[in-house]
C-alpha cells in the first residue's frame, strides 16, 4: 500500500507528463497544418508534370530508343527500395507500418529470388530496419537538420538515385512513404518511381491534340523524367511529413487523455486512503476516551 | 488588340501565378518566344532566364526561372518551372551562386558530354545574368 507521500508524488510526475504530452499534441497541431498546406501547394505542379509526361510518353512508348527511365533496363533483378520515414518517434504506429510495408515487400522479392537494396530517408526507418537488412542498407539520409522540406532536398535524393540507375545498381525503383488521409488515417503505401509508370493520357477531349516540341520528344522527355523522379520524391515527402504530423498529434492527444484517467485513478486512491486514516484516527481518539 | 488567355506558372513548391494574360515571353531552349492567345500547341524546355507576363491590365510582370517547361496547349499556357521568383525580390547573389556552381561542375566534369553540359549551363545563366542587369 502505498503511503499518502508517495501517491502525491505519482499525481504531480503524471501531471507533469499530460502537460509535455498535451504540448507536444499542439505543436503537432500547428506544424500539421503547415505541412498539410505545402503538401496541397506541391499538389498541382506534380498533377502537370503527369499529364505533361502522359502526353509526351504516349508518342514515344514502344519505341526501341524510348529513355530508360521510361522502358527499365530490361531486367527486374535488382531492386531499390526508397524508405521515407521519419527523424523523430512519439508518432504512434507511424514509422513502424511504413518499415513494416517495406519488409513485406522486401522478403518477398528475395523469396523470389531477386536482389533487394534499400536506401533509408529518415532516421527512424533505418533503426527499424537495420537489423534484419544490416547489408542490403546502401545509405540513410537523415533530414534532421531540415526545417521545411524543399525541392532542394528532394532533387539531392533524387541525383543520388538517378545516379545509382545510371551506373546501373538497379533496375526497379519503389518509393515507400505514408499517403496522408486525414489526421487519424495515414496510408503506408509503396509507389514505382523507375521506370516512371505513365498513366494512359486521357483522351476523353475527343481529338487527340497533337504538339510540337522544340527539341524534340526525346529530348523534353530526357529532361523530364529525372525531374519527374525528383517531383515525385518531393510530394512523397511533403505527405510523409503531413502524416507524421497527423499521427503524432493523435499518439499525443490519446496519451494526454490517459494521463488524465490516470490523475483520476490516483486521486480517487489519494482521497481513499486520506479518509481511512482519518477514520482510523477518529476511532483511536473516541476508543481512548471510552477506554477512560 | 491581343485577346487574353489563361496563364499558370507552376514551381514544386506552389502555383505562383494563375490569371488570364494578354502575352507572356517565355526563353525556350532554342530561343526566346511570346505566347499570345490560340497559338499552335506546342512544348519546349526553358533556360534559365527572365519571363515577361502582360497582364490585362496595368503594368507587365517580371520572373526568374531557374529551368522547367512551358506547355502551350488550346486551354492556355503553362510553365513548369524547377525554381521561380519575381524579379524585384530576386537576391542578386542566387544567380551568382549558381554561375559558381556551374563552374565548379565545369572543372570537375571528365568527359566531354557533362564538359559541354556545364559551358552551355553557364551561358545560359550569364545571359539571364545580364537581361536582369537592365
Amino acid at each position: 500500500m502505498p503511503s499518502l507521500k508517495d501517491l502525491r508524488n505519482r499525481i504531480a510526475s503524471v501531471k507533469a507528463t499530460q502537460k509535455i504530452t498535451k504540448a507536444m499534441q499542439m505543436v503537432a497541431a500547428a506544424k500539421l497544418r503547415r505541412a498539410q498546406a505545402a503538401a496541397e501547394a506541391a499538389r498541382p505542379y506534380a498533377e502537370r508534370m503527369s499529364v505533361v509526361l502522359s502526353n509526351v510518353a504516349a508518342g514515344v512508348a514502344g519505341r526501341a530508343d524510348a529513355p530508360r527511365l521510361l522502358a527499365g533496363t530490361g531486367s527486374d533483378a535488382t531492386h531499390l527500395l526508397i524508405v521515407c520515414t521519419a527523424e523523430r518517434g512519439l508518432c504512434g504506429a507511424f514509422n513502424s507500418s511504413i518499415a513494416r510495408l517495406a519488409r513485406d515487400q522486401a522478403i518477398a522479392l528475395q523469396r523470389d529470388g531477386k536482389i533487394v537494396k534499400i536506401l533509408c530517408v529518415g532516421k527512424k526507418g533505418y533503426d527499424l530496419l537495420r537489423r534484419q537488412f544490416k547489408d542490403q542498407i546502401i545509405e540513410l539520409v537523415e533530414l534532421r537538420s531540415v526545417r521545411q522540406i524543399g525541392f532542394n532536398e528532394a532533387e539531392q535524393i533524387g541525383r543520388k538515385v538517378l545516379s545509382l540507375y545510371q551506373k546501373g545498381e538497379f533496375d526497379v525503383a519503389t518509393l515507400f512513404y505514408a499517403k496522408f488521409r486525414s489526421v487519424i488515417q495515414q496510408l503506408p503505401t509503396a509507389q514505382q518511381i523507375i521506370p516512371a509508370e505513365v498513366t494512359a493520357a486521357e483522351e476523353a477531349d475527343g481529338a487527340k491534340v497533337i504538339y510540337e516540341y522544340e527539341p524534340d520528344e526525346a529530348a523534353i522527355l530526357e529532361d523530364l523524367l529525372p525531374r519527374n523522379v525528383s517531383i515525385q520524391i518531393l510530394s512523397a515527402l511533403l505527405e510523409n511529413v503531413a502524416s507524421e504530423m497527423g499521427a503524432k498529434m493523435s499518439a499525443m492527444d490519446n496519451a494526454t487523455r490517459n494521463a488524465g484517467e490516470m490523475i483520476k485513478k490516483y486521486t480517487l486512491r489519494y482521497n481513499r486512503t486520506r479518509q481511512a486514516m482519518i477514520t482510523k484516527e477518529l476511532i483511536e481518539i473516541i476508543s481512548g476516551a471510552e477506554a477512560l | 488588340m491581343a485577346e487574353p488567355f489563361s496563364f499558370e506558372l507552376v514551381s514544386p513548391e506552389r502555383l505562383l501565378f494563375s490569371e488570364q494574360v494578354l502575352a507572356v515571353v517565355v526563353p525556350g531552349t532554342e530561343g526566346e518566344f511570346t505566347v499570345l492567345k490560340n497559338m499552335a500547341p506546342f512544348m519546349s524546355t526553358i533556360k534559365p532566364g527572365v519571363i515577361t507576363v502582360t497582364p490585362v491590365s496595368g503594368t507587365s510582370q517580371r520572373y526568374f526561372i531557374r529551368g522547367g517547361f512551358a506547355d502551350v496547349s488550346p486551354t492556355g499556357l503553362t510553365i513548369l518551372a524547377e525554381q521561380a521568383v519575381p524579379v524585384e525580390s530576386l537576391d542578386p547573389n542566387l544567380i551568382a551562386t549558381e554561375i559558381k556552381n556551374a563552374e565548379e561542375d565545369l572543372a570537375d566534369a571528365t568527359d566531354d558530354e557533362a564538359k559541354s553540359a556545364a559551358a552551355q549551363k553557364i551561358a545560359q545563366l550569364k545571359e539571364a545574368q545580364a537581361a536582369l542587369a537592365h
